[in-house]
């Protein structure tokens, strides 16, 4: 056996199954994760009109008027509709993988993951109300 | 310099991630479909500048507007590599990507620190 072995001089490079650009397709966890990461584009677009809505106001009451007539076009309506489907996803995504993330401890025991997440559930719904409440109170 | 600046973006996507869950479903569904649609009346400009002028409320929609879009350049950027397969654009990716919400914060910050 000995004489026939040969070594290079560099570390051999394994056989590797090329993966083909929809390995993402074919399982349903992994098309959930990258749903899952594909909805930094809603946020990422939100957080524009954000911007947007910001300048608008800052520029005075005529561009904040078209703001609000641009925003009444069925485009942006039907837009944002879908895009709250994947902030949704994004939250509800983000508020289960919290206990993951940070385990969190108090007097040396671990906090239950169910409560934490369902602490993040009634923070959200409170500080929804609360935003609501003050665009109300407008 | 990207090496050093990892923990900070992975810092500003988790901070960004939370306020984005905790607050962009309430905020797109009230400016982006209730208004519209007519269900909730829009607040007066007057009645609105005078909200946003108050420091905190500067304050908030700094931190809505940009921490969210560090986040969303972060997720984008890890999306790009494992979805496309183009690790090798890196430098590429990372300025597009961070380079968008860098401009987004310094615009922002400007246009709340110009408010009258």
């Amino acid at each position: 056996m000995s004489d026939r072995v040969h070594y290079t001089l560099y570390h051999p490079k394994w056989y590797r199954k090329p993966v083909s650009v929809w390995w993402w397709l074919e399982r349903w966890p992994y098309t959930k994760f990258v749903l899952r990461e594909l909805t930094c584009v809603p946020v990422g677009f939100f957080a524009l009109v954000l911007l947007w809505q910001t300048w608008a106001l800052l520029e005075g009451e005529v561009a904040y008027q078209r703001f609000l007539t641009r925003m009444e076009s069925p485009a942006f309506i039907a837009l944002n509709v879908f895009f709250l489907g994947g902030i949704l996803f994004h939250a509800l995504t983000w508020f289960h993988l919290a206990p993951k993330a940070m385990a969190v401890r108090i007097a040396g025991r671990r906090v239950p993951d169910g409560l934490i997440v369902f602490s993040n559930y009634v923070g959200w719904i409170a500080i929804s109300a609360i935003v609501v409440w003050i665009w109300m109170s407008r | 310099m990207l090496k050093t600046l990892t923990p900070l973006l992975w810092f500003l996507f988790s901070a960004g991630g939370t306020v984005a869950a905790l607050l962009f479903p309430v905020h797109l569904f009230v400016t982006g479909i209730a208004v519209p649609m007519g269900w909730l009346e829009a607040p007066s400009y007057t009645s609105l500048l005078d909200l946003v002028r108050h420091p905190l409320a500067r304050l908030y929609l700094f931190v809505i507007i940009s921490l969210p879009l560090f986040h969303a350049a972060h997720r984008f950027r890890y999306t790009l590599y494992d979805g496309l397969k183009v690790k090798h654009l890196t430098a590429l990716i990372v300025t597009a990507c961070y380079g968008t919400a860098l401009v987004g914060t310094v615009a922002a910050a400007y246009l709340l620190l110009s408010l009258p």
